[in-house]
């Protein structure tokens, strides 16, 4: 018969156990560790802050012996500096609007999921209707209403549209819950609604949920930039990956490195992102490899 | 193609095998080092022949014929040899594995809707098996597809070649699937455990199926199977496992009668204890006598006190949605049905699946909603209640369930699972409360410590059901609901889970409701029984009575449907074996539901519902022809 382990194997450990043996997301899990670690330390160390101006060397290109590795803007502003701050807000950005979504979809799906009838119908159409309203318009509307570099606004719009998803995801795996005898026997045993949803559907949904969360990040990263690039996201002089992109662009045929800098840190960011994502659907559910 | 040497049609009494096994081992290689699965099976059967192969879950059984039929999962491995008449099987190629399974050997597993694929009609799912085996056009299919279901004995052949595996019960299903086996004109047939998730009624009909099949066709047959009353019934030899080793083959009579292994003899037992004293009771049917036992064996209960459950004319029904924007229709789980429990009583409700029986279970405890009639718990109709009330009285009424792994909600502990109702119902308790408390739960239904931080897939199905045990048990609850606690688990592990019931309830008046559809097991643990069909009430009698002297003629179709452990008796008993399986409850027969498989049934059956006469306190029946019938 089955052997067993020395100590209890929880679903949380388990899947960590299989995450360690996967090389490739330990890679990943390590490159974003360490880019994570730079975009939060090096703006410090280094001599130049994201807005400081140096007229000595205007766009600059990268020189690692030099003074700007990564060369310089225009405007001579560091680039190493500026990429890593960038970094650093993209990855605040689209954490911040992952968890709120998440937070808003989990507990929505919940609830509708679990009430069921009339509750789930009306919770479910709202869903539907704002899924229907044409995203950009409802941003372009919100960022025009207030004032364009106001973080809040841009979190809002993200996360607004963000979580339809996940409530959906989560209210399919707990109508699949509310059939299994272990809700029922918590019924029996007299806890009450809000206690059951949030002692026995909320963390049996939260393996999935952990996934998809990994790859609403860069998602998020990618709206972000997306939105940053049209001019609707982040402002100068503040540094996002899109609008590093965005003036990288306009410079493509002169000052290549403006744009590609930048670029490749963002398909380095979402590549680790989505590995890890791949990697921790595998580990939470080896199955279905 | 292999086929089996002509000698074995010359000379039937000294057949060459069929299939012959020697030495066969499968191992395993886990990333904790190998397993073995099994060594040293040998074993042959021969045509005409069925070998029963015996064992508890985990002996190696079902792995054996897996690596036969070539079936392992990739990090199992076959040594030894297995020969189907001239071909060894395990140095076969894929392709010419392929080839085999299905035309010269078929199978038959025990889950037969997730063995069909679902979303092809049975139909379909033939004239794929059979053109592979053999080119032919479509009408030819069709008719030997027809020609097939017939032979199953599946009741209107040419509708059921259009419907969906979902839309057929469980025992057609199975059916279904004995005709794919068949459909390549096997020599061989393995049936892994094919009547295990069946009522009584189809798990006899089904073996009766396969008895005939064995002796009109020849086929050799292996049936794999923890039941000994369906070995006795069929097998000609039998093998008995333990721990991937056979450790004793040889005629089945001999095998069951006079075992020389005391583990088989300790099978055999525990079988002919589940099976209890029901032939001799039936001999002595006079029905005065047995009913006054039963009587007494009632425990006496005040009679003040207000009952802990009862409930009456209860009713329970679903809208079931034919098609989009047409009507949708009622159906009917429950009609009508009244009963009521006091401290100490323990009320048994049988019957086979779609009678009801779950949902009554739940409608009385209010984790359904019934359409009409009245509960009643200590005296309150629960109907009139708050939500809160409500809840609070829940302490007193707890349930266990079938599924003894998915009643445990797998992120928690053992501790934390059965420390749950107390969280709700005694909050003034602090942490080392309410571990001592969960401690002392794991004690009484002989669970070690030790498990109390495992989690629930650490445990085997027995701890599981134990754990259940322990959670509903922690609150020293009034009333007990066990939903087919014991169908999941092995026959050793329910005769344990019933005596810790037996135990529980005698040690705290306990009062239980126990739902199966095993009669034996509800012999063992209730004084009364209540018989359902179709979500109506069918009869009600001391266990006694009940067993010695049915009155209703389906609570005697039911009890003829238990299986014997006795071979003399058990072959005979399957030729009996009554056909039929109960109607949609979305269009129940006119008059008595119970008219269209019940023996006696005359053209008044049809017009008048039997009403429910009450011959004596704690009896009841519903049939209209009870006092006539011999």
């Amino acid at each position: 018969m089955s052997e067993r382990a020395a100590a209890p194997r929880g679903l949380w450990s388990d899947a960590a156990r299989r995450l360690k043996r996967d090389r490739l997301v330990v890679t990943a899990l390590a490159v974003l560790a360490a880019l994570t670690l730079l975009a939060l330390i090096a703006p410090l160390l280094a001599p130049w802050s994201y807005d400081s101006l140096d007229w000595q060397h205007l766009a600059q290109p990268p020189a690692l012996t030099g003074t700007h590795w990564f060369g310089t803007d225009r405007l001579g502003r560091d680039l190493f500096v500026r990429t890593l701050a960038a970094i650093r807000l993209s990855l605040l950005i689209s954490v911040l609007a992952s968890g709120v979504s998440l937070v808003i979809g989990v507990t929505w799906g919940a609830v509708a999921g679990f009430a069921g009838g009339r509750t789930d119908g009306w919770m479910m159409r709202f869903v539907d209707v704002l899924y229907s309203l044409p995203y950009l318009f409802v941003v372009i509307i919100l960022t025009s209403l207030f004032r364009r570099d106001n973080l809040t606004v841009l979190l809002l719009a993200l996360g607004a549209v963000g979580w339809l998803t996940t409530a959906r995801i989560v209210r399919a795996q707990t109508l699949a819950l509310k059939r299994r005898e272990f809700i029922e026997a918590a019924r029996a045993s007299g806890l009450a609604p809000g206690a059951i949803v949030l002692r026995h559907i909320v963390p049996n949904v939260l393996g999935p949920v952990v996934v998809y969360a990994t790859l609403i990040v860069p998602q998020m990263i990618l709206a972000e930039s997306f939105l940053s690039f049209l001019g609707l996201g982040v402002q100068e002089p503040h540094a996002s990956l899109g609008n590093l992109i965005f003036v990288g662009a306009q410079e493509m045929e002169s000052a290549p490195w403006m744009l590609l800098l930048p670029a490749a840190f963002l398909v380095a960011l979402l590549l680790c992102l989505n590995l890890l994502g791949d990697g921790l659907r595998d580990a939470f559910d080896p199955r279905e490899r | 193609m292999p086929s089996i040497p002509a000698s074995a049609e010359a000379l039937p009494g000294a057949a060459p095998p069929v299939l012959s096994l020697a030495r066969l081992g499968v191992i395993f290689d886990t990333p904790a080092g190998s397993l073995i699965a099994a060594e040293e099976v040998t074993l042959s059967v021969a045509r005409g022949e069925c070998l029963g192969v015996v064992g508890e879950s985990g002996a190696g059984k079902s792995q054996v014929f897996l690596a036969v039929m070539g079936l392992l999962p990739p990090n199992g491995r076959a040594v030894g040899s297995a020969r189907f008449g001239a071909t060894e099987l395990l140095t076969l190629t894929q392709a010419a594995l392929d080839r085999l399974r299905g035309s010269d050997i078929g199978m038959v597993f025990q889950d037969p809707m997730s063995s069909l694929t679902p979303h092809l009609t049975v139909g379909e799912q033939l004239t794929e098996v059979l053109r592979r085996h053999a080119p032919r056009g479509a009408a030819a299919a069709r008719a030997r597809s027809l020609a097939l279901l017939e032979r199953v004995h599946v009741s209107d052949p040419a509708a059921r070649l259009g419907q969906y595996p979902h839309e057929l019960s469980g025992g057609m299903r199975q059916r279904v699937m004995i005709a794919l086996a068949l459909a390549g004109d096997p020599a061989l047939l393995i049936a892994d455990e094919p009547t295990t998730s069946l009522d009584v009624t189809i798990q006899a009909q089904i073996l009766a199926l396969l008895a005939e099949l064995k002796r009109e066709q020849g086929l050799a047959l292996i049936l794999i199977t923890h039941d000994i009353g369906a070995v006795a019934g069929l097998a000609d030899r039998v093998a008995v496992m333990r721990a991937g080793r056979v450790i004793e083959v040889g005629a089945a009579t001999a095998v069951l009668k006079e075992p020389h292994s005391p583990y088989t003899r300790a099978l055999v037992q525990n079988a002919r204890r589940l099976e209890g004293r029901r032939d001799e009771a039936r001999l002595d049917g006079t029905l005065n006598a047995p009913r006054l036992e039963g009587m007494t064996t009632q425990p006496v209960a005040r009679e003040d006190a207000p009952p802990v459950l009862a409930v009456s004319d209860l009713s329970v029904e679903y809208g079931v949605a034919r098609a989009w924007l047409r009507p949708r229709r009622r159906l009917a789980a429950l009609s009508g049905v009244s009963l009521a429990l006091r401290a100490g009583q323990s009320l048994g409700i049988v019957g086979e699946s779609g009678c009801g029986k779950s949902t009554l279970a739940r409608a009385a405890l209010a984790l359904l909603h019934a359409s009409h009639g009245r509960i009643v718990w200590m005296g309150q109709g629960v109907e009139q209640l708050p939500p809160a009330t409500l809840r609070a009285l829940r302490r007193d009424l707890q349930i266990i369930f079938q599924d003894p792994l998915g009643s445990l909600d797998p992120r928690m502990t053992v501790a934390q699972i059965v420390a749950e109702p107390l969280s709700v119902h005694e909050r003034a308790l602090d942490a080392e409360g309410r571990r001592r408390e969960s401690h002392a739960a794991l004690e009484r239904v002989g669970l070690a410590r030790e498990l109390a931080g495992r989690y629930p897939h650490e445990l085997s199905g027995g701890e599981c059901q134990r754990v259940g045990i322990a959670r509903a048990m922690i609150l020293r609850p009034r009333l007990l609901v066990c939903d087919e606690p014991l169908s999941a688990l092995d026959v050793p592990t329910q005769q344990q889970i019933v005596t810790l019931l037996a135990s529980l309830q005698a040690s705290s008046q306990l009062a239980m409701l126990f739902i199966s559809h095993n009669l034996a097991l509800v012999r063992q643990l209730c004084a009364q029984v209540l018989v359902l069909y179709l979500g109506r009430m069918m009869e009600l009698a001391p266990a006694a009575t009940l067993y010695a002297a049915p009155r209703h003629p389906y609570s005697r179709e039911l009890l003829a449907a238990i299986p014997s452990v006795d071979p003399d008796i058990e072959p005979a008993r399957l030729r009996r074996v009554r056909s039929g399986e109960p109607p949609s409850p979305l269009a129940p027969p006119s008059g008595c539901v119970y008219r269209t498989r019940c023996p006696h049934a005359q053209p008044v059956c049809a017009e008048r519902v039997p009403a429910w006469e009450q011959p004596a306190a704690g009896e009841g029946i519903a049939c209209l022809r009870w006092r006539e019938l011999p």
